[in-house]
């Protein structure tokens, strides 16, 4: 029965977009069971749709048969979001990938969902513009799933995530009809339901277009490059930047053990061998910058920076950046596997929490490397495993789990940025009533009566709601119960 | 079959230490030439590593849907060269295909083609000779010509007949190895020797002398030993490793006892299969070190001219010239500055970078055959990237980006001229020597 509704389904998308435009062998939809996380799942077929018409159809097709659609970017995401847990079609839009248009003197930019986050600044930089939002993955994931996810970056710090750099959206319903939401300002009339389509990880309907806000380049940018010997003390320099009034663009750290994997990725000069760095951005007019250059350098020597070095032209700027962007994927060099996580808490709980991390770390005898936007308290921690060794996944997943209770103890959240998914979904009810999640469902539903849009998602599923661990619906090799793929 | 091959760790096929690299980020995917043409992660560096692992933990079959996005692949390494946690993508590609070419039987015609290629023609010079002679005779006597509006290459499959399109006018001279011994123009500062590849005397023999010239202008005495054959990178490229690892030892043997300070090679292909032996004949203890030593002593031209002080009585070459980096140079051998400094360093020489000059053009090797749809795509975009420059020149630095480039030119009906790296600077010392001598410098011939 199954296989007969997949093969009607790949039939009627073959007829709809052509043989070029859908996949449905199980050696060529198998590509589409992951993302960046851990969990694997693969759909029925995937179609790669050209107009917002086309997707319309798509979606149209799916209703008809009753199965689930779920939009996916680039796969970028570390929560599972583009995952199609319960099977269905994945509406792939990476050939909606055009800038449709510019307005340099509004400074807005109109582009379909595919395009790639740092195609658009590349393309109105010799206008002096740029998007702010710049998650490091910005140069492979798209708008369509940033906006999904509301991603944020390293300098969210000073100018906010996604979501403040969103005007408006064309939006295919799960019914299939399209709907435009938002307009060219930030506070249109009615309710704000651009604001309560970023950030529901594509669970209120397909984004077919978006309108974002560009900024105006800044006439002066300095990059500090700031190195301790602990963790201890860089966090504490974290909090003395914030406490001096100052906010930088950007405020990041590095523990040694990430900064062993940057250094052997990409030679930009970071010391391999410093327990702790803080990648200090300030951005604004000549004298300003100048001025709280000379003021984090001074909080950083208090707080026994052993050396600052400063990187003011955009070569080794463009240097600095390029390392920490590539920095997470890095670690692939130092363990075959890592869970990476996403949890926040305030910043002054920093101290307090790292060593939480440290500590559960030694515990289950698994090594945890830090690296994070530390200016707004965002943790990613990442620990590393190798799959192979027997049963280390349940120890890798329990103390992922004790990294969430420990930042939700200290006041924090469950996600930063990398959203819910079906990584966390099962948390939810750690910071939610259940009148919360309540009206969220009620919210949803206005928009996906049958629950059939990306399901699976960001609600805990009743299943298995007792269940509090994460737990990777993993692939494994037939015969190799413990090899997960 | 087995289909737990990469698990058993099976000869050539993809080891499972490289793929765990691989941590699924996507970092990769905007880098990708085919990913870019298709939007499909199943044309991928993620989506094929995926798939190789799949196949090997016996999730999926050989089907020929499998053998599509692994033949799809260009193997330009794009991927590689941008990837943070460095996964050897060329080793797996290679190894992947060497796997799937045991597990599967491709078309008759294409089995054919590639028997002859990679089995009889490459690794032998006489042949190559007598095949080019015919050519040429093809191209000259007004056959090609008589051939192509008769309609009779319908009749010949794809591959021949897509070969027969991107065939290169066949100069009169070809470039024969023989043993020979040119010295250095002036004080001998270098001993090194010149490898001569399998396509290039052929099709591109005034770039060989053009290259000698230049090292002789740089100190460097030049010896050209005469039992060399072809680098086999086509071979390995398409998954061959049997004849490929014969041709592999016998170069060993042709140059590593030489007494050379390096072995010099101007076909970035060549240059990067060569640099890699060691990895080709990695389970053979005695020739895996011979081919790690033997890997050292191998550098492109640009590579070795531009590390010294070089010879710096270059004349002018007034020309606008775009420079597109060929795959095995700038992702294979990380070789992106050295050409360039090579190009500055021309006086009257006006470089305008295009869009893009990392993508590769499509050309990769058999690709432009096995792959005429996506291949063209690819060549499409590079040919408007290269129109935008205003450039009349194309510089290169391998002979398939040349005939691929050159074909693109001839497809678009546009003026301009492809030339290798080393040709503009043959030109410009040659201009430099007429100026001293007080002749009148001429611009690139
Ligand atoms: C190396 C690396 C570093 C990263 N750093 C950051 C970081 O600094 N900050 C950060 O926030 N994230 C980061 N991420 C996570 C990830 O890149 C972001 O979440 C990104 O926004 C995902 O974009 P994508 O195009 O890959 O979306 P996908 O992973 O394909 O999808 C993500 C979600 O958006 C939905 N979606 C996608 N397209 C649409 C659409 N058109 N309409 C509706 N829903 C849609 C999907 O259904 C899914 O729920 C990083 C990832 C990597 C690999
Ligand atoms: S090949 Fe490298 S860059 Fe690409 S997905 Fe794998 S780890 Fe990331
Ligand atoms: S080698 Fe080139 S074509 Fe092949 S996957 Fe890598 S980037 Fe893509």
């Amino acid at each position: 029965m199954a296989d007969r509704q997949s093969a009607i389904l790949a039939r009627r998308l073959v007829e709809l977009l052509g043989e070029d435009a859908v996949l449905h062998r199980p050696e060529d939809v198998i590509v589409y069971e992951y993302d960046y996380g851990l969990d694997r799942a693969a759909p029925e077929a995937v179609a790669f749709p050209r107009t917002t018409a086309e997707v319309a159809s798509i979606v149209k097709v799916a209703r008809s048969l009753e199965l689930p659609i779920v939009a996916r970017g680039a796969g970028t995401g570390i929560s599972g979001g583009a995952i199609p847990v319960q099977g269905g079609v994945v509406i792939a839009l990476s050939r909606m990938n055009h800038i449709l248009d510019v307005d340099p003197a509004n400074r807005i930019a109109v582009v379909e969902p595919g395009v790639v986050n740092l195609n658009i600044s590349k393309a109105v930089e010799p206008l002096g513009l740029f998007f702010a939002p710049d998650p490091s993955s910005q140069k492979a994931s798209t708008i369509g799933g940033n906006v999904g996810n509301n991603a944020g970056g390293p300098h969210c710090l000073a100018h906010g995530t996604t979501t403040n750099h969103i005007l408006g959206v064309e939006l295919v319903l799960p019914s299939g009809s399209v709907v435009e939401l938002g307009g060219i300002s930030k506070d249109g009339p009615g309710y704000d339901l651009t604001g309560l389509v970023v950030g529901a990880e594509g669970t209120v309907g397909i984004v077919t277009r978006v309108t974002v806000q560009l900024m105006i380049e800044p006439p002066a940018v300095k990059t500090a490059l700031a190195i301790f010997t602990s963790v201890e003390d860089a966090s504490a320099a974290v909090s003395g930047i914030i406490g001096q009034g100052i906010i930088p663009s950007a405020l990041e750290l590095m523990d040694g053990l990430a900064l062993r994997a940057i250094e052997a990725a990409f030679h930009a000069g970071y010391p391999p061998d410093a327990g702790a760095v803080l990648l200090v951005e300030l951005d604004g007019l000549d004298e300003s910058v100048t001025e709280q250059t000379q003021v984090v350098e001074k909080v950083c020597h208090d707080n026994h920076a052993v050396e600052i070095r400063v990187a003011d032209t955009p070569e080794a700027r463009a240097k600095l950046w390029a390392a920490r962007k590539g920095a997470a994927s890095a670690m692939g060099r130092i363990a075959p596997n890592y869970y990476l996580h996403d949890t926040v808490i305030a910043r002054t709980r920093l101290p307090g929490v790292l060593a939480d991390v440290i500590a559960i770390g030694e515990r289950h005898n698994l090594p945890i490397a830090n690296l994070f936007h530390a200016g707004d308290g965002n943790l990613h921690p990442m620990i590393l495993f190798d799959v192979r060794e027997q049963g280390v996944l349940g120890r890798v997943m329990q103390a992922g789990r004790e990294i969430l209770d420990a930042s939700v103890a200290a006041g924090g959240t469950i996600s930063g940025e990398h959203g819910i998914g079906m990584e966390k979904n099962q948390f939810m009810p750690k910071i939610f009533s259940e009148a919360d999640l309540e009206v969220m469902a009620r919210v949803r539903a206005a928009f996906d009566p049958t629950g059939l849009c990306n399901p699976g998602k960001v609600f805990p599923t009743p299943t298995s709601c007792h269940d509090t661990a994460i737990r990777p619906r993993a692939a494994v090799a037939p015969g190799h119960p413990e090899l997960w793929i | 079959m087995s289909s737990l091959s990469i698990l058993a760790g099976a000869r050539d096929a993809p080891a499972e230490e490289d793929l765990l690299k691989c941590v699924h980020c996507g970092l990769c995917l905007d880098n990708c030439p085919t990913y870019l043409a298709t939007g499909q992660e199943t044309e991928s560096p993620r989506g094929r590593l995926h798939l190789i692992q799949a196949l090997g933990h016996g999730r999926i079959e050989a089907t020929d849907a499998y053998a599509s996005h692994i033949d799809r692949c260009l193997v330009c390494r794009a991927c590689e060269a941008v990837c943070p946690s460095g996964v050897p993508f060329g080793r797996i590609m290679e190894a992947a295909r060497a796997d799937l070419s045991r597990r599967r039987q491709p078309a008759w015609t294409n089995r054919f083609v590639y028997w002859l290629l990679f089995k009889k023609l490459l690794p032998n010079r006489r042949r190559l000779r007598a095949l080019s002679s015919t050519l040429r005779h093809y191209q000259t006597s007004g056959m090609q010509r008589m051939v192509r509006s008769s309609g009779l290459l319908r009749l010949l499959p794809t591959t021949v007949r897509q070969m027969e399109r991107s065939m290169p006018a066949l100069p009169t001279r070809y470039f024969e190895p023989q043993g020979s011994f040119l010295p250095a123009f002036g004080a001998s500062r270098h001993r090194v020797a010149f490898f001569s590849g399998c396509i290039m005397p052929f099709a591109y023999g005034p770039v060989h002398e053009a290259t000698i010239r230049v090292l002789r202008h740089n100190g460097c005495d030049v010896v050209v030993p005469r039992v060399q054959t072809c680098c086999g990178a086509l071979n390995v490229h398409a998954g061959e490793r049997t004849m490929a690892r014969q041709m592999a030892r016998r170069n060993i043997r042709a140059f590593l006892d030489l007494e050379i300070d390096a072995v010099i090679v101007n076909s970035a292909g060549c240059g990067s299969t060569l640099k890699e032996y060691s990895e080709l004949l990695g389970a053979d203890p005695l020739w895996h070190a011979r081919a790690e030593r033997f890997g050292a002593m191998v550098k492109d031209v640009s590579e070795f001219v531009a590390a010294q002080p070089f010879e710096r009585n270059l004349g002018p070459v007034s020309r606008r010239v775009t420079f597109q980096e060929s795959c095995h140079l700038v992702h294979a051998q990380r070789i992106s500055a050295e050409p360039r400094t090579l190009l500055h360093a021309i006086p009257g020489l006006e470089l305008v970078e295009m869009a893009h000059p990392e993508n590769c053009c499509g050309s990769a090797g058999i690709y432009s055959f096995a792959q005429p749809k996506l291949s063209n795509q690819l060549l499409n975009t590079k040919m408007d990237d290269i129109e935008a420059t205003g450039a009349d020149v194309i510089v290169t630095a391998n002979p398939g980006c040349m005939l691929q480039l050159q074909a693109g030119l001839e497809r678009k009906g546009a003026s301009g001229e492809v030339r290798h790296l080393i040709e503009l600077l043959d030109a410009s010392y040659e201009a430099g020597a007429r100026g001293a001598s007080g002749r009148r410098p001429t611009a690139s011939r």
